[in-house]
């Protein structure tokens, strides 16, 4: 079943001169853990905020084109009622924080859709408690770790229990032990729970191996799309400049020497596998 | 030059943040800071620039303590580029943003206009010379941060987090602009969560753990070292990683660079087969 459906999508912001993104046509599967990358203002965070209404009803401007997300047609729809399907995560979770406690945060959009008192109490705890916080409900956001902040925030977006959540950038403040730990937690509600993901990132060594696909974006089109390998190996993603992970990059660069590696490897382990393997033969 | 002797730094909610930190910057060095959120990295460079007064010991910024001149003095020879760049942009064009300093530095207005052009091109922001900030995407307005302080050429660079929301070749670019200030005598000093770009510029490391530094040196040393590593939460960069793994097989540990790493295995498997 396809939880994203863009047919020919164009976006102009309102102040904008020319489109944020041009021509989009993707179909994104339920269930699928999709990587998407590119330049800096090649249109990805833009892409994200039509995913859950936020263009065009908050940002308005010019969509042209058509996408439904888990089956509705988000330029039809109200915002509050993709959020019972779509959840958004910000890159800098000050953003969307702001309740006194962890657990009112976390409550808040359930209170909103006025879910009965019963309920919210439960979806809060097992958010809480899924993404590794519930010890943390009596806390003020405002004074916990960048890391503790990332995972509230995520916690506030599942408790609506949507079909499909998208991260934009969601580690970018947190060192790279809390940047893992985000990742898992993540990992885990796609694997565990067959969770949506669309995640998007420049630091493609850290994740790289959560992801089933990879969508590569550039100039607000859509340029390369499919699975990791395929699209981290090919010569246009080291072109556009994609931040390829190193240990695809060193892959490239032993195959431009004439060495080639029997996979191409997306991480360390990966790589000493293949080498290990070819000096012990 | 820069010296840090013996910091102290505890906030006023009595957190203690720096506990006797000693460090010294060469005119000219690239320094990155790096350790786990709140490690004590942040509070550490605010004292170069004199944003933060110490509890105990002093910071001296060619032979001057920064307690004995004001913040503004301290801005021409340090500039400091916050991480997130919301919190120092205000003005309604990218042009008027970059030019604020420089006109309250008194600077004429011809080489304002000169600084400002030379800025937005080195950022590759000439396009949004007419823009406001708020249209921009959060790589670019990290970069309009970036212009605005490189334009009045100060001696000192701090950039906090420099990397967050940049691409592959917006890094390149930043790290050739850092080699090019290093050649003009210039010290840029980065706090850094990017273990990927830190093994690809190869500055002297200093790491961070529990307001105290817990080791310092040269890159390809100190994040080759798993336990120093894993005491500052750090991870190791892929390519460490890579070699930690072929350990067994004979190959070198300290390497972090992927260009090394590609002529190390080339040379082995040149030799077998």
């Amino acid at each position: 079943m396809q939880i994203v459906e863009a047919q020919s999508l164009t976006y102009t912001y309102p102040i904008g001169t020319k489109p944020a993104f041009e021509d989009v046509t993707i179909e994104i599967e339920k269930g699928e853990f999709v990587l998407l990358t590119g330049p800096s203002g090649c249109g990805k965070t833009t892409l994200c905020r039509c995913l859950n209404g936020l263009i065009p009803h908050f940002y308005l401007g010019k969509l042209e084109g058509k996408i439904t997300v888990a089956g509705l047609e988000v330029a039809e729809r109200p915002i509050h009622e993709l959020a019972q399907h779509v959840g958004l995560v910000f890159q800098n979770p000050e953003n969307q924080l702001f309740a006194l406690s962890v657990e009112k945060d976390v409550a808040f959009g359930l209170e909103n859709l006025g879910v009965q008192r019963e309920e919210i109490r439960e979806r809060v705890d097992w958010a809480l408690k899924t993404t590794g916080i519930y010890d943390l409900k009596d806390r003020a956001p405002y004074e916990l770790s960048g890391g503790q902040q990332q995972r509230v925030a995520i916690a506030s977006v599942l408790a609506m229990q949507p079909e499909i959540i998208v991260l934009d950038e969601p580690t970018s403040f947190l060192d790279p032990v809390g940047a893992r730990q985000i990742f898992e937690v993540i990992n885990g509600l796609n694997k565990n729970l067959g969770i949506t993901i669309v995640l998007v990132e420049h630091r493609l060594d850290l994740t790289t191996k959560y992801a089933n696909r990879v969508i590569v974006m550039e100039k607000g089109r859509i340029v390369l799309d499919g699975n990791p390998r395929k699209v981290f190996s090919s010569e246009e993603a080291w072109l556009i400049g994609v931040g390829l992970p190193k240990a695809t990059r060193l892959y490239q660069l032993l195959k431009e020497r004439g060495v080639r590696l029997k996979h191409v490897p997306l991480s360390a382990e990966e790589v000493c596998a293949a080498v290990t393997e070819v000096l012990t033969a | 030059m820069i010296k840090v002797e013996d910091l102290y730094f505890t906030y006023p909610n009595g957190v203690e943040a720096l506990r006797g930190v000693s460090l010294e910057i060469k005119n000219g060095e690239f320094v990155a800071i790096m350790g786990q959120n709140g490690a004590g990295k942040t509070t550490l460079v605010k004292h170069i620039n004199g944003l933060l007064r110490p509890t105990m010991g002093r910071v001296l910024v060619d032979d001057v303590d920064t307690t004995k001149v004001s913040v503004a003095t301290l801005a021409r020879k340090v500039g400091f580029v916050f991480q997130n760049a919301d919190h120092q942009l205000f003005c309604e064009t990218v042009e008027e943003e970059i030019s604020f300093a420089l006109r309250n530095f008194g600077y004429e207005q011809k080489t304002v206009n000169e600084r400002v052009d030379w800025a937005l091109n080195l950022l590759d922001l000439t396009e949004y010379r007419k823009v406001s900030p708020f249209m921009l995407s959060g790589g670019e307005r990290k970069r309009v941060a970036l212009a605005s302080v490189l334009a009045w050429d100060p001696k000192i660079v701090i950039l906090d987090e420099p990397t967050i929301g940049q691409d592959s070749q917006q890094k390149e670019r930043l790290r050739q602009f850092i080699t090019q200030l290093n050649r003009q005598a210039k010290t840029v000093i980065i706090v850094t969560h990017d273990i990927e770009f830190v093994a690809e510029c190869q500055p002297r490391v200093v790491l961070m753990a529990g307001g105290e530094i817990v080791g310092k040196g040269e890159a390809k040393n100190i994040l080759t070292d798993r336990e120093l590593v894993k005491e500052a939460s750090v991870v190791l960069p892929e390519i460490a990683r890579v070699f930690l793994g072929l350990e067994d097989l004979g190959f070198p540990r300290d390497v972090i660079d992927v260009y090394e790493a590609g002529r190390i295995l080339l040379g082995r498997f040149g030799g077998s087969s």
